[in-house]
């Protein structure tokens, strides 16, 4: 027995709607595929389900699945259940009567009554047709048998039933071929591949994709598909099937003879029209509808890809599901007048391994039509653009679709483009954000720590502020982790026109002292000034302190003083002060250090015991190989400490953090270095080191990079042979950047010793928050390989006294305050509150 | 204009001066209110609401100069004087505070 996807239990009954009595009015719908079980949730969303007894015939015994996921399954990347969109059983709940598997064979428009194959006659004030579309089977000698059923052995690709037959045969089967080159072919292709089975592809057109691709980029994307050991024969067709009682080879028109066992039929669509034609509703290529998607009779609808709307065919889920909205919106009266105009479509997809994404045309079609190309058949990279009237019209993107997210943007709401046309396929120097300031919707976030739009910066320039940093203090976008501060600036420069007043903090450390940072620090160490009050009270206008400013005060005095830095709590951000992180509702943070993400049972344990113990609400692992104990309330952090014993990891601060590792040679099969080993040396050295901006490190033992090397402030990867490579300035945050090789070095020393002097050079010289990934660019990083590898400004001794200053000063922030708080009430709570005990009231 | 001027308020002593450290702020419940109390390095004292109008946070957290006060979860800032936000947020209540013979006093 075949088994019924999303189908009910045992013994579970199906609802009949039509014995019991129902004033509402009769919605049916014939298919239950993407598009008609969207358009029905369309409707109960509107609160159709009140207005209409909806009645769903689908030829399928099945629920409503993903046909789009049939590839995955069919690859084994997916098992079926996944691909369930709405079980029978969700049909039911919504009291829907799912009719599964029942062919409808004609509609009486006269009599509105739909009538099915099982004899039933279901009577109709709305008919929606979506019906979809049929494998298209090109005419080929023997593909039939004589009773006219496909020949076992050949399959057509487009329900889960011909899925599961061909996964079947995959286990029997050697050699498939696969007539055509489209998308679903090429998946199938892939798919079957997958499996063991030698593959032919056959394709009738030129180059591959032909429908969404050119030629070159089609010759570059067989390249890439051939190289996975697919066979690829273009412009020739099938003729002849061979095999009596199963499928034994195909034959080509140019003679030539593909031997097979398994064939797959993959040459297109057609959209299944025939219920409308045999009920007398016009159709040509489709049923043909108007733009409320109403077929020539005024009760009867058509919708997904049996429909033709103004000549078009649509072959992909996005325009069905506009439909959908459209017709919903109609029948239910949400809004009676809505129309569906046609769909501009754009496609992204990963195709036989190789990202590929299409919209609009492919190549240029008039005299006047700019088209750009940028292609790399050695790397399978082949990008165009389309450009019509400064309007983005068409863009193809194969084997990088990095700038995917923009184009469509464009495409889609045909915003202006850059004037330099390169940069709507490649980043030019900083990045993507110079594509698209002016075409940002207003709404777009662009602070995302401060919940900071467009438009709201927009709105501080026109009210007023004149400077990037104005704006930053009005707005407080910027003012989180830092990374969409050029961004920010861009918007400001743009929203000004060239109106900006320079502003004159901009290069200053900090806002409340008017110095840069080389200034600053001189000052203090001529002042001797050892406290961020002394700092105010000699260097800040009138002496008076800033508030902004302390915290990097602090930073900056604690590097330069090391062990005679004289703290001051109100110098700190709160996370500093309580020595955990601050969370929405005014809990903490906490997380144990955990050198190198190594952990042992008695840890957890202890992480255990302490979790339960304090209730915390969460436990969770972080992205930095650490265990993070959320939700902790404040007074509880120094009883939490002494009970954990362990140190504090730094997951609060602007500081060194973390250094995460892989196995590498300790039980890694690749392993070149001991990268467990180096990491944990390098988290013992560096831990709790202040500085600009927090600092994330990770050692990876070979090129695999496992723990995310190149994408850290400083990297180190194993190359074998004793060698370490050693990155900087990467990233891997909202910012993404790829470190630049700073040096390879002979040792796990001379790693530790020259990241140690890279993170002075970065702590003395980087602005205020400023992340490496922004510092490694400013300063060059011929700059800071002269510097660092051949002291060219004699300072290399320098930084490395000023490191080993700060690693003396180390001391376990936890042991300290959890011994004895460092102010009165430390830890006392912020919030909520506790009343106290008894206030006298005069 | 301050946004307690219209306010009918009584004298309250929350505690001692000792209990905020300089440069700190701290949480009390007084007649009903939750009032964030600081001490300035200059001595100064201070007495505002104890949460963020912006998203409820615990203001006594923040950081503070002769001027404003900045809210630890999203930097909104507050003016001592009146309360008024210079970041765009909701104004904030400030209430009078004052040390008598080391209590703390602060009228709500």
């Amino acid at each position: 027995m075949t088994a019924i996807l999303g189908g009910r239990l045992t013994g579970a009954t199906t609802l009949h709607l039509e014995d019991e009595p129902d004033t509402r009015g009769r919605l049916v719908v014939v298919g239950n595929g993407m598009a008609g079980a969207r358009f029905v949730e369309e409707v109960l969303e509107r609160g159709g389900g009140e207005q209409f007894r909806i009645t769903v015939f689908g030829d399928e015994p099945h629920g409503n699945y993903n046909r789009i996921m049939l590839s995955p399954v069919l690859a084994g990347e997916s098992h079926e259940d996944d691909i369930v969109l709405n079980s029978h059983d969700w049909y039911a709940d919504n009291g829907v009567d799912l009719r599964a598997g029942v062919r409808v064979e004609r509609i009486d428009t006269a009599a509105k009554q739909v009538h099915a194959a099982d004899g039933s006659v279901t009577g109709y004030d709305h008919l929606v047709l979506a019906t979809g579309s049929y494998s298209f089977i090109p005419p080929m000698t023997g593909v039939r048998t004589d009773g006219g059923e496909l020949l076992p052995g050949v399959y057509g690709f487009r329900t889960i039933d011909e899925t599961r037959a061909m996964l079947a045969a995959t286990g029997r089967c050697t050699r498939a071929v696969v007539m055509g080159g489209g998308l679903l072919g090429l998946e199938a292709a892939r798919a079957l591949q997958g499996h063991g089975l030698q593959v032919d592809l056959v394709h009738a057109m030129p180059w591959l994709m032909n429908a969404q691709l050119d030629a070159e980029a089609g010759a570059i994307l067989r390249k890439s598909v051939e190289s996975l050991g697919i066979t690829v024969h273009l412009d020739v067709l099938a003729t002849e099937v061979l095999g009596t009682d199963h499928v034994e080879g195909v034959v080509l028109k140019d003679g030539r003879r593909l031997d097979c066992d398994l064939l797959v039929v993959a040459a297109g669509v057609r959209p299944h029209s025939d219920l409308a034609v045999r009920s007398g509703l016009e159709v040509q290529r489709g049923i043909v509808v108007d733009d409320q998607l109403r077929t020539d009779d005024p009760d009867v609808y058509a919708i997904g890809e049996c429909a033709q709307h103004r000549g078009e065919l649509y072959g992909l889920v996005a325009p069905a599901w506009e439909h959908a909205k459209v017709l919903a919106d109609v029948l239910t009266g949400t809004d009676p007048a809505a129309e569906y105009h046609g769909s501009r479509t754009a496609t992204k997809l990963k195709v036989a391994g190789v990202d590929v994404a299409v919209m609009g045309v492919s190549t240029p079609e008039r005299d006047d039509d700019e088209f750009l190309v940028i292609s790399e058949p050695k790397r399978g990279v082949h990008l165009s653009v389309v450009i019509r009237d400064d309007k983005l019209v068409g863009a193809t993107l194969l084997g990088d679709t990095r700038k995917v997210a923009f184009l469509t943007q464009a495409f889609d709401r045909g915003a202006p483009l850059p004037e330099e046309r390169i940069r709507l396929l490649v980043d030019l120097s900083d990045g993507a954000a110079e594509v698209g300031v002016a075409e940002m919707p207003a709404d777009s976030q662009v602070c995302n720590c401060n919940g900071v739009s467009k438009g709201d910066i927009c709105g501080a320039v026109s009210g007023g502020c004149s400077n990037v940093g104005e704006v930053m203090d009005r707005t407080r976008a910027g003012k989180g982790c830092g990374s969409c501060k050029s961004l920010v600036k861009q918007i400001v420069e743009w929203a000004a026109d060239g109106d900006l007043t320079e502003d004159p903090a901009a290069s200053w450390y900090v806002p409340g002292i008017p110095m840069p940072k080389p200034e600053l620090m001189r000052a203090i160490r001529e002042h001797d000034l050892r406290s961020v009050s002394a700092v105010f009270s000699t260097l800040a206008p009138d002496g008076r302190d800033d508030a902004k400013s302390k915290m990097g005060l602090t930073s900056l005095l604690k590097m330069i003083w090391g062990h005679d830095f004289v703290p001051e709590k109100d110098g700190e951000f709160i996370n500093d002060r309580v020595h955990a992180n601050i969370q929405r509702d005014g809990t903490f943070s906490v997380v144990p250090q955990m050198k190198g993400g190594v952990t042992t049972p008695a840890q957890l344990r202890k992480i255990a015991d302490v979790a339960e113990r304090y209730e915390v609400p969460m436990v969770k692992v972080t992205g930095g190989q650490r265990i993070d104990l959320l939700g902790v309330r404040k007074e509880d952090l120094p009883a939490m400490w002494a009970d954990l014993g362990m140190p504090s990891g730094y997951a609060y601060g602007k500081s060194f953090r973390t250094v995460k590792t892989c196995v590498g040679s300790d039980f890694c099969r690749f392993g070149l270095g001991d990268s467990t080993q180096l990491g944990i040396d390098l988290e013992t050295r560096f831990q709790g080191i202040e500085s600009p901006a927090k600092m994330k490190l990770a050692v990876v033992g070979c090129p695999r990079n496992c723990a995310e090397a190149y994408v850290k402030d400083v990297g180190v990867v194993a190359v074998g042979n004793g060698k370490w490579e050693v990155y900087v300035g990467g990233a891997a945050g909202a910012t993404i950047r790829k470190g630049d090789l700073l040096a390879t070095v002979d040792s796990p020393e001379a790693v530790i010793t020259l990241a140690g002097r890279f993170m002075q050079y970065y702590r003395e010289n980087a602005n205020w928050l400023e992340r490496t990934y922004d510092f490694v660019p400013r300063i060059g990083l011929e700059t800071i390989k002269a510097v660092l590898l051949e002291d060219s400004e004699g300072i290399v001794a320098d930084l490395d006294a000023g490191m080993q200053r700060s690693i003396d000063a180390y001391t376990d922030p936890w042991g300290q305050d959890a011994a004895e708080p460092a102010t009165p009430g430390q830890f006392r709570p912020s919030l909520p509150l506790v009343a106290l005990p008894k206030v006298p009231v005069r | 204009m301050s946004l307690t001027e219209e306010r009918s308020t009584t004298a309250h002593v929350v505690g001692s001066v000792a209990e905020v450290p300089p440069g700190e702020g701290r949480t009390f419940v007084v007649g009903g209110e939750q009032v964030a109390v600081f001490r300035l390095r200059d001595g100064s004292l201070h007495a505002t609401q104890a949460a963020c109008p912006h998203a409820g946070g615990p203001l006594a957290d923040g950081q503070t100069d002769v001027d404003v006060l900045v809210c630890p979860l999203h930097q909104y800032a507050y003016r001592w004087a009146d309360g008024a936000s210079t970041s765009g947020a909701a104004p904030i209540r400030v209430y009078p505070v004052r040390e008598e013979d080391g209590a703390l006093v602060v009228e709500v």
